[in-house]
């Protein structure tokens, strides 16, 4: 997929048009805080426009202060519409991809042709080499090779076909070889592209349950600094001090938690953004949040954690074989073996003695293709018969019991993890192959990671438990459950979360969409089934099962972002205190200069300086709300001191600081 | 400071620090094990099935109407002072004003006093009225605490105990035995307990003096254990009756000490998290020993005016120094800061020294323990208090861990800040509204004794008191007048019941949630720096909320002494 990491100009422009629409007043009462600086500058302008008229009061400083209220709305606005139109540039450059495409429409015998945008939920369209899959399906016939590069940006192509757990093809990518038969999944505007596209638009968007909490919170801490605001005129009629309305307004404005009421809704489209750029398409903002909450990651070995196939790592040679015996031996049985197993074994074969392709191969040499009765594969050849298979065959093909020595290697691998093959010919045994599953790289530091953040992980396989341990070992994954069946891994789960656990897991089987179903937060591979595309709540473009460990990174750092917004927000109120309080009083009662720590030159510019800097404050952090603040595995305690440290300590110095600069570039410009 | 002083305040704090865990370990016997038989027979008399788990809102539901009738009771006896026994002055009922005032002030364990104890109330409404509503009001507060508690240690339960059961429990094995046993201790110190009215003394100047006395010790004692306040004497608590030594006085600063300081211990055992408890109790001490800290300080040192004018105000062998006024002699400077420091801290009210007389940064110290009203605040609603802090500080800063915040396995969702919130607001909108209307309007105004930032603080004070179930008093504010009778009366009622319901059925919500183990992802909050987030959330809300009132009032009367300005 092409990804807009750069904020383009025309999202720039479009963000700004949006920012002035979203001064509805009806739109913007969905956000209380931001609702209330409203109705501030809407009382600012008045009280300028009325001192501009009747000549009382000061007509400067009302009406800066009221364009600086207006910024603040203004700033809030553009933050949630820049993420908001980021989000859909996102999702529309891949719906873009199939504008124009045709579907051959199945209408009982007959094939119609007609526009791919008309294709309804259940239709049955036909695909040959070349065309666009004009929506997302599911193939029930046939076998195609399908290129994915349009949204997955992966060029090697992929085998989707009818019956198993990789039927599903999505709009916009294209058939390369094969016939195939599909049903559509969704009606027009219902795939997942399009419900992300809803999702980023704030129409649709519903509030995530900690976003709801958290606004709860800020509505608290408004209400509490409504109170402060609206008896502070009564406490200075008392000590004989009249309250300027524009001030009081300036203070209240100052004191809400704007900053982060106004990042909120940016901060959540953001990650729900970020999740899309990693190719993940969330079905709800609720899905990312409870990523980051996981304890618990179910993971299948076959495919997620291991390659899914097992190969050759090493040839133990028999009593009185030599090596290059022996790998002659599993060369000659291994050469029209197709499976994977197959493959590695003639590559380590290879190899080991040096030689390739035709080279010393004898004058006849007739291939033994595997069956199920026989359990072995290999060639007879004019040097003799050779096969290859697993312990207990081998021994039902000689008749007799392997010899001490090549049992002992058997036993050692088998215990290892790893699947032993002996090798024999003309009824000898030559050896051993040492047939092993490969862990892919760099698993092992992922789940350290996870481990870290206090995620543990559990491997679930069909292997029995030796196999599975070895495996888990080495990935470094904390536990297994081995011998699986499908259904185990459904009341695993359930038996998970009665602990109180929260549990990820991805899948795309039709038999994983009940754990899918069952799981807090479930990965859906996008070339699986539609069956458990539906159960998850996220489904991977590039069907990449570990991606789970990647959603559930961008789910701590959309948590993190929220909070330490917060924090800085709630921190930031100490200086805009020490700004605008003595400025109220100091003309009344000079001993209260002292509380003036800035210095701060007039009580004018002071209140001015607060509020430029509460509204400043706001563009400034946009990045970070889009960007995320950056998230570490260092564990919780960690974590916390430094974001404390960060938010929490520089909320309440930044400020001071920012404050104190803009208040001298007013003396500078002889604003005061 | 003498080598006295820091042993006098190293001593106290050995002391707490020694008996909180202690008590705490008891009270959770207490609340944990088989009844004794006392309890049976108790609840078999009244015929209420103690077994029977209420649900928050049946919990909520019997502490109101029982406290109802409490106020009632309390009401109708005050008011029908003429016409009971125990009454040979022939003293007059109450006006309804500040019948109303008295009843709602001690059944809200706030004890703030409208009236003036000795000459006011016979001997019978000393211990009838006014003890049977100390003893219910103080109870209350520890069983709705209990009940909060449950919601900490119970998973997908829908009930949080029994009300009568906890309310009974806390009585009979914790709360009545050692009322008694400090009753006697008292009488041995040399308080009065009797029922007689007076006493004839013959001073040496020649003539008589009628003093008055009547059932004191035991009075005392409830008024200390139960951290209620409103003593029987209407000068305050230095009264040699009420506090007739050093020991006395100590003894009674430990007895507004025990009960509240091992609440975080009692929470620790019933979560089964000691550290928890340790790290609550720090935060409790932190605060109290920070105050305790700045009125020893401040009334250590020389008043700036009387500076001015050359008087010898050091501390030396020969007097006590520093600013003396309105403190008992006996007691010195040192003891003064730790009975006053404690007695706002933990809501008791009773004074052994005028608050009116301290320096205004002293004032900052006993206005913000009433705002915050957790150090450890009042019996059982205190320590609530500080959990319900607890849980806001975490969902702020648990954000930044990058996980829904948690506090012991319980997932803090909107439900739980919703009544967090609540009980958040309501100490912001009583005591900043009422204080708003009381210095605008005449009825308000005209009852201010003082000038200036000092007059303000005055009704400050007494809305604060009010908000925190305090009881204590400035004083220069006269509040026996329909205004301040009433207003007050209402706001200690608010005051006492808006948190709880929202808390208790925080702690319904809690009950009902299941538990989530701990990993290495989830916010330690048994750590320093736990105890730093929390007191750090704690001083910025409370500074945030408070600030313009303080800057108007102590700050501004403290910077105006410095310049030589009093009021």
């Amino acid at each position: 997929m092409k990804k807009n990491d750069q904020i383009r100009s025309e999202t720039v422009i479009g963000a700004v048009r949006q920012s002035f629409v979203m001064l509805n007043p009806v739109k913007l009462a969905k956000n209380p805080v931001m609702f209330i600086v409203e109705v501030g500058s809407l009382l600012t302008t008045v009280l300028a426009v009325r001192a501009a008229v009747l000549h009382t009061g000061e007509v400067l400083f009302s009406s800066v202060i009221s364009l600086w209220l207006w910024l603040t709305l203004l700033f809030a606005n553009f933050a949630e519409s820049l993420a908001e139109l980021q989000g859909k540039a996102q999702a529309e450059s891949l719906r873009t991809t199939r504008a124009e495409t045709f579907a051959r429409l199945v209408v009982g015998t007959d094939v119609r042709r007609v526009s791919g945008s008309s294709l309804k939920k259940w239709d049955k369209f036909l695909l040959s080499p070349g065309e666009i899959v004009p929506t997302d399906g599911e193939i029930i016939a046939g076998v195609a090779s399908i290129d994915e590069s349009a949204i997955t940006g992966e060029s090697a192509p992929v085998i989707r076909e009818a019956g198993g757990d990789r039927s599903g093809v999505t709009g916009g990518t294209r058939v390369l070889a094969g016939e195939i038969t599909v049903v559509v999944a969704a009606n027009p505007g219902e795939t997942f592209l399009d419900r992300m596209i809803a999702l980023v638009e704030g129409a649709t968007r519903k509030k995530s349950p900690n976003e709801i909490a958290l606004s709860i919170l800020l509505i608290g801490l408004t209400l509490i600094f409504l109170l402060v605001v609206a008896t502070l005129p009564a406490f200075a009629s008392y000590a004989k001090v009249e309250s300027d309305p524009v001030v009081l307004i300036a203070l209240l404005v100052c004191l809400i938690p704007t900053t982060i009421a106004g990042l909120l809704p940016a901060i959540g489209i953001a990650g729900i953004d970020r999740a899309f750029r990693a190719n993940v398409v969330a079905k709800s903002g609720k899905a990312v949040e409870v990523a980051g909450d996981i304890d618990l990651l179910l993971l299948d070995k076959t495919g997620t954690i291991t390659f899914g196939n097992r190969q050759a790592v090493q040839l133990l040679p028999a009593q009185d074989v030599s090596r290059e015996e022996l790998a002659r031996a599993c060369r000659l049985a291994s050469l029209h073996d197709p499976t994977p197993e197959g493959k590695s074994t003639l590559t380590l074969a290879e190899s080991e003695e040096g030689l390739r392709g035709e080279a010393g191969l004898p004058e006849r040499l007739e291939p033994v293709p595997f069956t199920p009765e026989t359990r072995m594969s290999g060639a007879d050849t004019s040097d003799g018969a050779y096969r290859k298979g697993s312990e207990d065959a081998i021994e039902s093909y000689l008749g007799t019991p392997l010899p001490p020595i090549v049992r002992e290697a058997v036993s050692g691998i088998a215990q290892s993890g790893g699947t032993p093959l002996v090798v024999v010919r003309d009824r000898k045994v030559l050896g051993v192959i040492h047939l092993k599953d490969i862990v892919k790289p760099g698993l092992t530091e992922r789940f350290e990671r996870l481990r870290r953040m206090g995620v543990s992980t559990v491997m679930v396989t069909g292997d029995n438990p030796l196999t599975a341990q070895a495996i888990a070992r080495e990935a470094g994954i904390d536990d297994f459950f081995a011998k699986a069946r499908p259904e185990d891994k459904m009341a695993l789960i359930k038996k998970e979360q009665d602990k109180g656990r929260l549990v990820a897991m991805s899948g795309d089987g039709t038999n994983d969409a009940p754990s899918l179903a069952q799981a807090d937060v479930a990965l859906a591979m996008n070339s699986g089934t539609q069956a458990a595309k539906e159960a998850a709540n996220m489904v991977d473009l590039d069907s990449d099962p570990t991606k789970i460990i990647e959603v559930v990174e961008i789910g701590k750092q959309l948590l993190i972002t929220r909070g330490a917004l917060t924090t800085f927000s709630v921190a930031n109120d100490v200086a805009k205190y020490f700004a605008i309080l003595p400025a109220m009083f100091v003309a009344s009662f000079p001993q209260l200069g002292v509380l003036n720590i800035m210095k701060l030159s007039t009580p004018v510019s002071a209140v001015t300086s607060a509020i430029i800097f509460n509204a400043l404050i706001i563009p400034a952090l946009i990045p970070l709300a889009l960007k995320g603040v950056r998230y570490r595995p260092v564990g919780a305690a960690a974590l916390l001191r430094r974001n404390l440290l960060v938010y929490g300590l520089g909320g309440i110095l930044v400020p001071f600081l920012g404050i104190k600069l803009i208040d001298m570039a007013l003396t500078f410009l002889h604003f005061s | 400071m003498t080598a006295h002083d820091v042993t006098q305040i190293i001593l106290a704090f050995l002391a707490v620090g020694a008996m909180a865990p202690i008590v705490g370990r008891y009270l959770a016997w207490v609340f944990t094990s088989p009844r004794i038989a006392v309890e049976r027979w108790i609840f078999r008399a009244i015929g209420s099935d103690c077994d029977r788990e209420m649900g928050w809102r049946e919990y909520a539901t019997t502490l109101l109407v029982s406290n109802g009738v409490f106020f009632a009771a309390g009401y109708l006896l005050l008011w029908a002072q003429g016409h009971l026994p125990l009454n040979p002055r022939h003293l007059a009922p109450l006006t309804p004003e500040v019948t109303f005032n008295t009843a709602a002030s001690f059944v809200t364990n706030t004890n703030w006093q409208a009236y003036a104890g000795e000459a006011q109330l016979s001997n019978f409404s000393q211990m009838v009225p006014i003890v049977f509503l100390m003893f219910v009001g103080a109870n209350t507060g520890i069983a709705a605490l209990v009940a909060i508690l449950r919601g900490f240690t119970r998973a997908g339960a829908s009930t949080v105990g029994n009300f009568w059961d906890d309310f009974f429990r806390f009585f009979v094995r914790a709360f009545l035995p050692s009322c008694l046993l400090l009753g006697l201790v008292l009488v041995w110190q040399g308080c009065p307990q009797t029922l007689a009215t007076s006493v004839v003394a013959h001073p040496l100047e020649g003539g008589t003096q009628t003093i008055v006395m009547g059932p004191v010790a035991s009075l005392e004692s409830v008024k200390n254990l139960g951290t209620n306040g409103g003593g029987f004497f209407n000068a305050n608590g230095a009264h040699p009756y009420e506090n007739p030594t050093p020991f006395s006085n100590m003894l009674e600063f430990l007895a507004m000490m025990v009960f509240t300081s091992s609440l975080p211990f009692l929470f620790g055992r019933l979560t089964r998290r000691p550290r928890q408890g340790w790290a609550l109790f720090a935060v409790i001490m932190v605060l109290y020993g920070g105050g305790l800290a700045v009125i020893e300080k401040s009334e250590k040192a020389p008043n700036p005016l009387l500076a001015a004018a050359n008087v010898a105000q050091a501390s030396s062998s020969l007097q006590s120094g520093g600013n003396t006024e309105g403190k008992e002699v006996r007691f010195g400077i040192t003891q003064t800061s730790l009975f006053t420091n404690t007695t706002i801290a933990a809501t008791t009210g009773a004074v052994d020294a005028a608050i009116d007389s301290m320096l205004p940064s002293s004032l900052m110290v006993t206005f913000s323990h009433m705002w915050l009203n957790e150090e450890p605040g009042g019996k059982g609603v205190g320590f609530a208090g500080l959990l319900k802090e607890a849980i806001l500080a975490i969902f702020l800063a648990g954000l930044m861990v990058g996980r829904t915040p948690e506090f012991l396995g319980k997932k803090l969702e909107s439900r739980e800040i919703k009544l967090a919130a609540l009980a958040l607001i309501v100490t912001p909108l009583l005591v900043l509204g009422l204080t708003a209307v009381g210095v605008t309007t005449t009825v308000g105004t005209s009852t201010i004794d003082n000038p200036g930032p000092h007059g303000f603080e005055e009704v400050l004070y007494a809305f604060s008191s009010g908000n925190a179930n305090n009881g204590s008093a400035m004083a220069g504010l006269t509040v026996s007048t329909p205004f301040y009778a009433d207003s007050i009366a209402v706001e200690m009622l608010l005051a006492r019941y808006l948190p709880l319901l929202p808390l208790l059925a925080l702690a319904g919500s809690l009950a009902r949630k299941r538990t989530h183990p701990e990993t290495a992802g989830t916010l330690p909050t048994d750590t320093p720096l736990f105890v730093a987030l929390l007191l750090g959330f704690m001083l910025m809300v409370g500074l945030l909320t408070f600030f313009p009132a303080l800057m108007l009032g102590p700050i501004l009367e403290q910077l105006s002494l410095l310049h030589g300005v009093s009021f």
